[in-house]
Parts: C-alpha cells; sequence; structure tokens
C-alpha cells in the first residue's frame, strides 16, 4: 500500500458498511451523542429508487442491488485437498451492495433464535450425552442466554415494526408483536390445515412487510405492506418492507452527528499495539487513499468483509483448522434449504403471483431441540414453512419430476402448472465442523489487489440426515394438502455454489464466553482489541433453522449497548 | 376419420379461443404476434376534444445489435424448438425471444460485465461453477457455428433448414454433451441459451421479449402491478397485466 495521502480528523466512531448493524449501531450512538461516520463503498439509496422495481430480469436475474463481481467476489472449494476458485456469477448466495446492504433487498422474515441455540452444546450434551456430537463438530455456547438476549429482540422488533402473532411453540417475549400478523391467502391457510390435522402447530410468519401503517418508537412512520410480490432481490417502492434506508438510517442522520460517506471501501484496520486507531479506505470515484482516524471502530459489512478486513489487517489470531486454534474465520456455517416439497394441483389455481417476501405460515415442531432426536443422526432442526413471496415466471417453471426440460411437454407442462404448483420448505440449520471456514486467496485478488476471501466448505452427514428428515416432514404435509402430485426425495447430494439456496452465511468472527475459542465477547467486542467491535452474523457460532437477520438486529442492539459502556469505562466488557 | 378431424378442429376453435380468452387481443380473429406484434400501440393521445385516440408506431427495437442475420434466423429457430408455439399461445418466436437476446448479447450480459473474470483460469469441479475465460457473446458466436457444423455432418442441411424433429435431434446432442467440442461446453451453451429463453418469453416488454405481454397472458400473469393488497386473500382470479410501460405515465 502506498503512503498514506490524506488523514482525516479523529472522530468518535467509525463504521465500516452502513446496512442493518451499521444503521442500527449508528442510530443508538448518535442518540447518545458520539460523533459518527459511516464508510460505506457502494451508493446512496432511497426509495424512490424503485420506481421501476417491478422487473424480475433486472433485479432477481441480473442483480441489479447486488455487489459487482468483477470488483470484487469470493473464492470457494469443498475440501482443504482442492484448489479453491473464484465464484465468477452469482448462485448459491448473493451479496447485497449500497446503502443498507443486504438488509434492502432481504425478504423480511423476522425470527429470534431459539433458547436451545443460544446453549447448543451445553443442552444437546444435558439431553443426549457427549457421544450425540460428532469428532469435528465444533458447535459450542454463544456466551448468552435466550433471556438475555430478549430485550435487544424486543428492540429490534419495535423498531421495524414485525408483524407476526405468538409461535405456539416459541420462547417467551416481554411483548407481542408491534403489528398484527399479515393477510393470510388461500394456499396458506390449506398448510395451516393440513398442520393442525397432523397435530403440527402452525402460526403466521412474523414478517419485516408491515401488515398496517406503523410508527416506531424513533417516531418513523411507513405505510403498509401492498403484497406486490417484489421484496426478495428488491427495494420496496412503499418503504413498508423494513429496511435500513427507511429505518434507522434517518434517524441517526436527523441527530447531526452521523455522517455517511458513500463510494468509501475501507481495506484496512489501522492498529496500533492492541488497539485499532482508525480505518483506511479509498474514495472509489477518485482513487484517493483516506485514513480515519477513530477511538472505536465497528465491522459492520457483510460476513465476508468482516472477516477479510480482519485478516488483511492482521487483527485476531487467523483460524488454524489442522489444529483447531486461532478464532478468526472459525465456524463458517450455511443453511440446508434442500429438505423441501414440491406438490401440483390438478383442480385448483392459486394467487401466487401476488404475495410478499414474508408472508407465510411457519411452524417449529422439528426444529432445535423440539423433537427428540435419540433415535436420529444429526442434531437441531429446521422451521418448515409455506411462503408466498409472489412466483415470477422466468423463475419459476416448476414441472412435474420426469417432464423433459425443454420443448413442447416442457412448455404446456410449465404454462399449465404455473399457478397450480405449491411448495413446502424445510429451512435447515447448519452446523460448524472443525474443516468449514474462511480465510484469505493465495492466488485471486479483488479489484485493489487484496486477497478475496477463501471459503472451505462442503454439506456433511449431518446436513444430509437432516435434509432427509425435513423432505419427509415436508412431503407429509404436502400430501394432507391435498397435493395430487407430490416430487419424490432427492438427495442433498455436495454443496453446489451454482444453484441459489440461501443468502445466510454465518460465521468467521464468533461470539463466546472463552477467548481462546471465540473472537468477540457477547458485547461484539473483540477479545484481542477492545476498541474493535464486530457486528453481524459473522458472530453466529453457528446457523440456526430460521432467517438470520432477527438474530443480527438483536445482536446489534446488544453491541450498540455495548460500544457505550466501553465509551465510559473502557477495556473488555464483561 | 371424418370424425377425428372434426373433433381436431373442434379442439383447436376450443384451444384458440381460450388462448385469445385469456390474452383478450384478437385482430380479425388472429392472436396478435408475429409481423402483427410489431405494430404495437405507442401512445395514447387526446385530442383537444378530450377523447382518447389510440396511436400506433412502428417497433424501432426489432432490429439487430450483435447477431449476423443467419445468427439471428437460428437463434429464432433454436428458441422456438424449445419453447414451441402450441394451444397455449405463441412460442419464442413470436414473443421475439431472439430480439431479446440479441439485445442482451450487447450489453451487461454478453460482456459478462459485472462477473469476475480475472485469470487464472483453471478448469475446477462441477459445484464451483462456470470458470471459462470465454464471455456469453463469444460463447454465442462458437454455439451458434458448431450448431451449424453439426447439423451439416448430421444431416447435410443448414440448421435453418432441418425439419423441426432434425433441429430438435441436433440440439439434443447439444443438450446431452453428445457433440465433441473443444473450446465450449455443448451444454453450458445449451443451457445459456434455454436460460435465455424462458428471459425473452417472460422479462417485461421493454426488453423486446415477451411480445404484446402474450407470454404472461399465456400463464395468467399479471405482469407489473401496484398492488394486491384487494386479491391476496381471495381465490384465484385472472388480472389483466401491466407492464412497466404502464407506470411511466406517458
Amino acid at each position: 500500500m502506498k503512503s498514506v495521502a490524506k488523514k482525516l480528523p479523529k472522530v468518535d466512531v467509525v463504521i465500516v458498511g452502513v446496512g442493518w448493524a451499521g444503521g442500527i449501531i449508528a442510530a443508538e450512538l448518535t442518540k447518545q451523542g458520539l460523533n459518527c461516520v459511516g464508510l460505506e463503498r457502494g451508493k446512496e439509496r432511497k426509495t424512490e429508487d424503485y420506481f421501476m422495481v417491478h422487473d424480475e430480469l433486472r433485479y432477481a436475474l441480473r442483480y441489479e442491488l447486488m455487489q459487482d463481481l468483477s470488483k470484487e467476489t469470493i473464492t470457494f472449494r469443498g475440501n482443504e485437498k482442492l484448489r479453491a476458485l473464484p465464484m465468477r456469477q452469482y448462485g448459491s448466495f448473493i451479496l447485497g451492495d449500497n446503502l443498507g446492504g443486504s438488509g434492502v433487498h432481504w425478504n423480511g422474515q423476522t425470527y429470534r433464535f431459539l433458547p436451545y441455540d443460544f446453549e447448543i452444546r451445553s443442552k444437546t450434551i444435558e439431553r443426549y450425552g457427549e457421544k450425540k456430537i460428532p469428532k469435528d463438530m465444533t458447535i459450542q455456547d454463544w456466551g448468552i442466554t435466550y433471556d438475555e438476549l430478549e430485550p435487544y429482540f424486543d428492540k429490534f422488533e419495535k423498531m421495524a415494526g414485525i408483524s407476526g402473532e405468538e409461535n405456539p411453540l416459541g420462547p417467551k417475549r416481554s411483548s407481542p408483536y408491534p403489528t398484527p400478523p399479515m393477510k393470510t391467502t388461500p394456499a396458506l391457510e390449506k398448510f395451516r390445515k393440513a398442520a393442525t390435522n397432523l397435530k403440527l402447530h402452525p402460526y403466521n410468519r412474523p414478517s419485516g412487510n408491515l401488515s398496517e401503517a406503523y410508527t416506531n418508537p424513533d417516531g418513523v412512520s411507513r405505510a403498509a405492506c401492498q403484497y406486490c410480490a417484489y421484496c426478495e432481490r428488491f427495494g420496496c417502492e412503499y418503504g413498508a418492507k423494513a429496511d435500513p434506508v427507511v429505518t434507522v438510517i434517518p434517524v441517526a442522520k436527523k441527530t447531526g452527528k452521523f455522517e455517511i460517506r458513500t463510494h468509501s471501501n475501507v481495506r484496512r484496520v489501522l492498529k496500533s499495539g492492541n488497539k485499532a486507531t482508525g480505518v483506511m479506505y479509498i474514495d472509489t470515484t477518485t482513487g484517493e487513499e483516506i485514513e480515519q482516524p477513530a477511538d472505536i471502530v465497528v465491522l459492520t459489512s457483510y460476513v465476508f468483509n468482516n472477516v477479510r478486513l480482519l485478516l488483511q489487517s492482521g487483527i485476531g489470531r487467523p483460524y488454524n483448522p489442522n489444529s483447531g486454534t486461532g478464532v478468526i474465520g472459525k465456524n463458517y456455517a450455511y443453511q440446508v434449504q434442500k429438505g423441501s416439497a414440491t406438490g401440483f394441483f390438478e383442480k385448483e389455481e392459486f394467487n401466487t403471483f401476488a404475495g410478499a417476501g414474508a408472508l407465510g405460515m411457519v411452524l417449529d415442531d422439528y426444529n432445535g431441540d423440539n423433537f427428540d432426536h435419540t433415535k436420529l443422526n444429526f442434531i437441531h432442526g429446521g422451521s418448515i414453512a409455506i411462503s408466498q413471496t409472489g412466483l415470477r415466471p422466468i423463475s419459476n417453471n416448476k414441472v412435474p419430476k420426469g417432464t423433459p426440460t425443454w420443448g413442447k411437454e416442457f412448455k404446456a407442462n410449465s404454462v399449465k402448472y404455473a399457478n397450480r404448483m405449491l411448495s413446502v420448505g424445510g429451512q435447515g440449520a447448519s452446523m460448524p465442523f472443525k474443516h468449514h471456514y474462511l480465510d484469505l486467496d493465495p492466488t485471486y485478488k479483488d479489484e485493489f489487489g487484496d486477497p478475496l476471501v477463501r471459503i472451505t466448505f462442503d454439506f456433511e452427514e449431518q446436513d444430509r440426515q437432516l435434509a432427509k428428515y425435513l423432505n419427509e416432514r415436508c412431503i407429509e404435509i404436502m400430501k394432507e394438502m391435498g397435493a395430487d402430485l407430490v416430487d419424490p426425495f432427492e438427495e442433498l447430494g455436495p454443496y453446489d455454489i451454482t444453484t441459489y439456496q440461501s443468502t445466510h452465511n454465518t460465521g468467521g468472527v464468533i461470539m463466546g464466553a472463552d477467548p481462546d475459542a471465540s473472537a468477540v465477547n457477547n458485547y461484539m467486542q473483540m477479545w484481542d482489541a477492545e476498541n474493535v467491535f464486530v457486528v453481524g452474523a459473522t458472530a453466529f457460532p453457528h446457523n440456526s433453522g430460521y432467517n438470520p437477520t432477527g438474530t443480527v438486529g438483536a445482536l446489534a442492539y446488544r453491541a450498540a449497548e455495548g460500544i457505550l459502556s466501553y465509551r465510559d469505562k473502557g477495556g473488555i466488557l464483561a | 376419420m371424418a370424425e377425428n378431424a372434426n373433433q381436431q378442429e373442434k379442439n383447436e376453435s376450443l384451444t384458440r379461443r381460450r388462448f385469445l380468452k385469456n390474452s383478450g387481443i384478437a385482430i380479425g380473429g388472429l392472436a396478435v404476434g408475429g409481423a402483427l406484434g410489431s405494430l404495437i400501440p405507442f401512445k395514447d393521445k387526446t385530442d383537444k376534444d378530450g377523447v382518447k385516440t389510440e396511436q400506433k408506431a412502428e417497433n424501432y427495437n426489432l432490429a439487430l445489435m450483435f447477431f449476423t442475420q443467419q445468427q439471428f434466423r437460428m437463434v429464432e429457430a433454436a428458441t422456438e424448438r424449445i419453447f414451441p408455439a402450441d394451444d397455449n399461445g405463441p412460442g419464442a418466436k413470436d414473443l421475439g425471444v431472439a430480439y431479446f437476446i440479441d439485445h442482451q448479447l450487447s450489453g451487461d450480459w454478453g460482456f459478462n460485465a459485472r462477473e469476475y473474470m480475472q485469470p487464472p483460469f483453471f478448469k475446477g469441479e462441477k459445484v464451483q461453477g462456470y470458470q471459462g475465460r470465454l464471455r456469453r457473446r463469444e460463447i454465442f458466436d462458437i454455439g451458434l457455428r458448431e450448431l451449424q457444423n453439426h447439423s451439416l455432418k448430421k444431416f447435410e442441411k443448414n440448421f435453418i433448414d432441418l425439419d423441426e424433429e432434425q433441429q430438435i435431434e441436433v440440439l439434443t446432442d447439444f443438450a446431452e454433451d453428445k457433440v465433441q467440442l473443444t473450446t465450449i461446453s455443448p451444454s453450458g451453451f445449451f443451457n445459456m441459451m434455454r436460460t435465455a429463453t424462458l428471459e425473452g418469453a417472460y422479462s417485461d416488454p421493454l426488453y423486446s421479449g415477451n411480445r404484446n405481454m402474450d407470454g404472461w397472458k399465456m400463464r395468467n400473469y399479471p405482469g407489473s402491478q401496484m398492488a394486491y393488497t384487494d386479491v391476496i386473500d381471495q381465490e384465484f382470479k385472472v388480472i389483466a397485466p401491466k407492464s412497466l410501460k404502464d407506470h411511466l405515465g406517458h
């Protein structure tokens, strides 16, 4: 790197990446009078940008809102013996970009992880004994309990205006959802009825798409969702979907203490001894290198860049997969999405062209440790749901197994079943393993010549068993729903980066109570650099059978409280 | 025999009626498509008496940015085999899919502009995805040339001069990697064309495919509606489609 060109005056806090985590931290800190600078590599975004948003090709298939992979991507290999190669095109997951980050293109499905998740190792051993945990499965407790995190979940849900109803199998809540559940649909009701017949416990999915107009505790008012069916991969033209740009960012800006610098790509966290002194970033419009000194550095970019920045900056102990020592890059986990069932209906058509990102009916009977695993070859489980996010026509051409993929029969069946297909999906938890991790790629570089992050990950027997189990449960429900034809089970297979599964990448800077086994404490404060806080799904020691954003939001509120208390007292927080 | 023919005629008129009913548009008893479809309503004009009159204008987008004329004809024929006209409605050709692909290849997608194209290039595992150095427009150039070569070799005719069944045979050889090529993956090229065909059939007409929204009408997809608040909790109902053009308020 060249010698520093320009050094700016010091600020209290510099925030790297302005999405959900960065926006929440900025709002909470500026309310308490701290001066914050938010460095955002992308451009500004606002609701008016989405005037022409109902465009499947541009947004869903040409990735309008996503990171430009020509500038930066990740590399991937299934195991350590293989050469990692760059993800040249999008597939398995999509990376957000610009102000609001992935918080703009999410669906709004907002869950709280289970009490079991936060104490997964202790609770698994308590019920099944230590032998239940396979040798290389590196699950660990999170260093916090559900009860301790509950107030922060509550805070996130009230800020975002989550619409929902009590989960009959859910943990205790300090208050009900701030807005009632969304409308249901004939397809959702079919699922509810079938699940109830099977003695399961369905409930309306907690939704970040507002069921009614709502004013949050910060005084931000938003309109109700119009069920327009363009949520995931799209921005909301109504501001009805909770995203950082229409919730926390304006609150931070209103204080006059939050300066957002877009087109500012952070390349290094600067340090002196075991403290950070600020960050170095590039103004991507001019190419200029700029140093921004700060008392506190908060990393709130997506999972991959939180890890990459630490490794590039030499902060924290890099994870070593052979010895299992070190922490940065440890416990990369994902999601097991393939335990699903597709059903075709000959006599009914459904209005599945309409929908909302979080519109759905879900059940947790097979999630976490809500069922007995004594005779099963896996731990944890997954939520099972029917979703009505809106079936857009390019991406949804499901045909019964055995139909050719092109030609006369394909066309006839794809048109016939366009509105006669429903699917019930399992969202399986992803357990960490010793040899699943993130590090720096030795070969491939980004546009500035910095190494890309390298993912080493594959599905394990745990995942294959879980997918099969969830698939069987989904088929039972689909049959009870009266489908005339249900597609048979398909093996999970190896992890394949080319087909979309989920943008729920987790781990790499995990939280915990033990500095040897975790990178951050339960305030997301780094054990090895007390004025660096790393916030996001990076902190998850494993991934649950739920969408991660609700838990990311709760951890961000927890981190904000930690930063304020660090600002007053200093030292490692306890 | 006569009875069968009558029955067939009856079926055809029924299915055509069904499509017309779905599409809601008919000119002289014919579904709009092909050349007729190129005369699209351009702008609603209000005359001085306040009466709306519809102006027609030529669609100047029906020209080529990338393909040669021969390539264009080949893509038109190949995509029609992938997504043929049938009782449900028009196929790829009448939906303008070949124009769509031509226009896409001339832009970001054709150049893989927003994808990581840095060397070194290594052959990887299937699960690691595309690792080639060629961009989509180069793959189309090579793929179409090879499609032609394979047609000449197998049937001693140009691809576009083959009958439907022969075209299907040639395409199947590509789809199933039964053609030996050193430069590109035959199935990779075929799948790219298949995906682009669906994109052309069902994307907003703004991109030159899905002509007259006939792709959407065929499957009762309402296109770009501002809100479904009133129908979301109701049983299925056909809604006349709208495109992005309707939001611009000319």
